[in-house]
């Protein structure tokens, strides 16, 4: 450890959705991620309350924040910044959490990041498999989103090369989870009963796979609707569900066409990596099928453990760390919540240290074929 | 003793330095959405002003609501980090009762009893009757204001609550919003009297909306 002591020592803060996470790094390395999640609170709804969510940040950030330090073993004196997911997410969910990063950041004397969520979910993978290679392919998917991004520099340069066109990949989970009263969250129950089922047998659709479709777009929609009139003319017809062939092949359909497109996304932009982040990277499937596909395609996966997948404190401690080891303006202490902040912006620099967005533009558009 | 009030859960972003005798400064600023952006600045605005700096807070004074929620929360959050920071007390402070003090500064309520009432948004208030500017009689509560109409008629009320609705509330007054500074002055008077001050911990008086779904949409034509 002695070595790394002058690696940056930062603490980062997520609030984006239900988990209340604190993670402390240094430099690239894991020293703590404390979480503390509501999910618990929203099942019954089947799936997340925005206002149950804040009220749960608000309640359990000091004792997480108090966690994640004892678990890390510093003290806060000893930070070189703290570090925010200042968005995408539930804008009231995130302003707990920036409001706390702000005022721990303020009475610490300590300079404050404010950061991209999705950005923090490549990032994270730092902690596992040491610096990202640039560029790097990243597909993210999650109950939130479902994206194929291309980072050459992960402080300055994500250019997004698709996303979905309507629900997100965890979205569909959660939906098909509920049709077949599996519960919330649904991704973990059908990737159980999926083990155990023949993903071969229902042929379900494929979005936005066809010759003229955008190549790496993703559509789960009419999947998750072929799949509920599937079961539904089943329960009409009065047999029963094959759960488990069910969850099996509507998984496959996801999987499939999610690693199809990423692998494509590589071999087309020439990237010999490809990360995999978000909660539904945690899906043992979707795992499987990347390996066996980058493998035949010379390309190299990385994927996070799963609980660095899911949304945590780590991760955005993470590309805070990264983003004082490359000299990033820090944020302003009026900086805001911002629930749609575009995938193309790492962090949000403060205007009081200048616009680091051209330099940045400069340094993604120099670096990325090279 | 040096206390550091904030209060966010009205549409004033409030912020107040009380040095155990009086206030050495304050700011105010009133933008219902921005309670965000907003607070962080004007405390570090306070504290220049005041010529000192955080660490020299010997206690953290919130307004805990009731308010709507989002700029509340964004008040009580900052107090819990700065306590957790600086490793000092943090107190909590009825929001109406800071207002309810405000107004006795203001020389608006007359001494008598009288009522505050604040906007609580989808045409409701949070109201509390008080029998003078420091004794709060009734628990604070979320209305209708015809449903309170006969609980507050004849009497004063201030807060921006009243002002919005003559109806209810004919013998309406300034100040339209809780001050910091009223609530610095308040908690400063308490704790000198040994008064033991709430935690810090929100009044929402209302559940949060979220409906437990009923079964999922057919989507098979019928
Ligand atoms: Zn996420």
């Amino acid at each position: 450890m002695a070595d790394r002591k002058d690696e940056p020592l930062v603490l980062g803060i997520e609030t984006s959705c239900d988990e209340t996470g604190v993670g402390v790094v240094r430099g690239t390395t894991l020293l703590a991620d404390a979480i503390a999640s509501s999910v618990d609170e929203h099942a019954r709804f089947g799936g997340v309350v925005p206002e149950v969510a804040s009220r749960a940040h608000l309640e359990a950030m000091v004792p997480t924040i108090e966690r994640a330090l004892k678990e890390a073993g510093v003290s806060p004196k000893d930070l070189d910044g703290i570090a925010v997911t200042a968005g995408p997410g539930l804008a009231g969910a995130l302003l707990v959490g920036v409001s706390a990063a702000k005022a721990y950041a303020y009475a610490l004397g300590k300079p404050l990041y404010g950061v991209n969520h999705l950005a923090s979910h490549i990032c994270v993978d730092q902690l596992e498999h040491g610096p990202l290679p640039e560029p790097t392919m990243a597909l993210l998917v999650s109950g939130g989103h479902s994206s194929l991004l291309l980072s050459s520099d992960i402080t300055s340069d994500v250019r997004p090369m698709g996303a979905t066109i309507d629900d997100a990949a965890g979205e569909a989970f959660d939906k098909i989870a509920r049709v077949l009263n599996l519960g919330f969250p649904g991704g973990p129950v059908i990737d159980r009963y999926a083990r155990e089922g023949d993903p071969k047998a229902i042929a379900f659709p494929r979005g936005l796979t066809g010759p003229r479709d955008p190549a790496y777009d993703f559509s789960f929609s009419g999947l998750k609707t072929a799949v509920a009139r599937w079961i539904e003319a089943k329960r009409a017809a009065g047999e029963d569900v094959p759960v488990r062939d069910v969850s099996a092949s509507f998984q496959e359909a996801v999987v499939d066409v999610l690693t199809r497109k990423a692998v494509r996304a590589c071999k087309d932009e020439g990237v010999d990596h490809l990360m995999i982040g978000g909660g539904v990277a945690a899906n043992s499937r979707l795992r499987a099928l990347a390996q066996e596909r980058c493998e035949a395609a010379g390309i190299r996966l990385r994927v996070p453990r799963p609980k660095l997948c899911t949304d945590n404190g780590a991760m955005v401690a993470a590309l805070g760390a990264e983003m004082v080891a490359r000299n990033r303006a820090p944020s302003d202490w009026d900086l805001s919540a911002d629930s749609s902040l575009p995938v193309t912006d790492p962090h949000v620099p403060g205007q009081s240290h200048g616009n680091s967005h051209d330099h940045a533009h400069e340094t993604g558009e120099g670096n990325l074929y090279a | 003793m040096l206390l550091l009030a904030l209060d966010t859960a009205t549409p004033a972003v409030t912020v107040a330095l009380h040095d155990g005798t009086a206030v050495v400064a304050a700011s105010a600023q009133v933008d219902a959405r921005r309670h965000g952006e907003l607070l962080l600045p004007a405390v570090d605005r306070v504290l220049a002003e005041a010529g000192t700096a955080l660490d020299a807070v010997t206690g953290v004074v919130v307004g805990i609501g009731p308010g709507p929620y989002t700029g509340l929360r964004v008040g009580l959050m900052t107090a819990d980090t700065f306590g957790l920071a600086l490793g000092v007390p943090v107190y909590g402070v009825c929001t109406l009762d800071g207002l309810a003090y405000a107004a006795e500064v203001e020389e608006t309520a007359g001494g008598g009893p009288f009522v505050v009432a604040t906007d609580a948004r989808r045409k409701e208030v949070y109201w509390a009757r008080y029998s003078d500017s420091r004794t709060r009689v009734t628990e604070p509560s979320v209305d209708r204001p015809a449903d309170i109409a006969d609980q507050v008629a004849g009497l004063p009320a201030v807060g921006a609550g009243a002002l919005l609705y003559p109806d209810t509330f004919p013998d309406a007054h300034a100040p339209e919003h809780v001050s910091a500074a009223a609530l610095a002055s308040l908690a400063a008077e308490r704790l000198a009297a040994g008064v033991e001050l709430p935690a810090p911990r929100p009044l929402y008086l209302r559940r949060p909306d979220a409906q437990v779904p009923k079964n999922y949409k057919v989507v098979t034509p019928k």
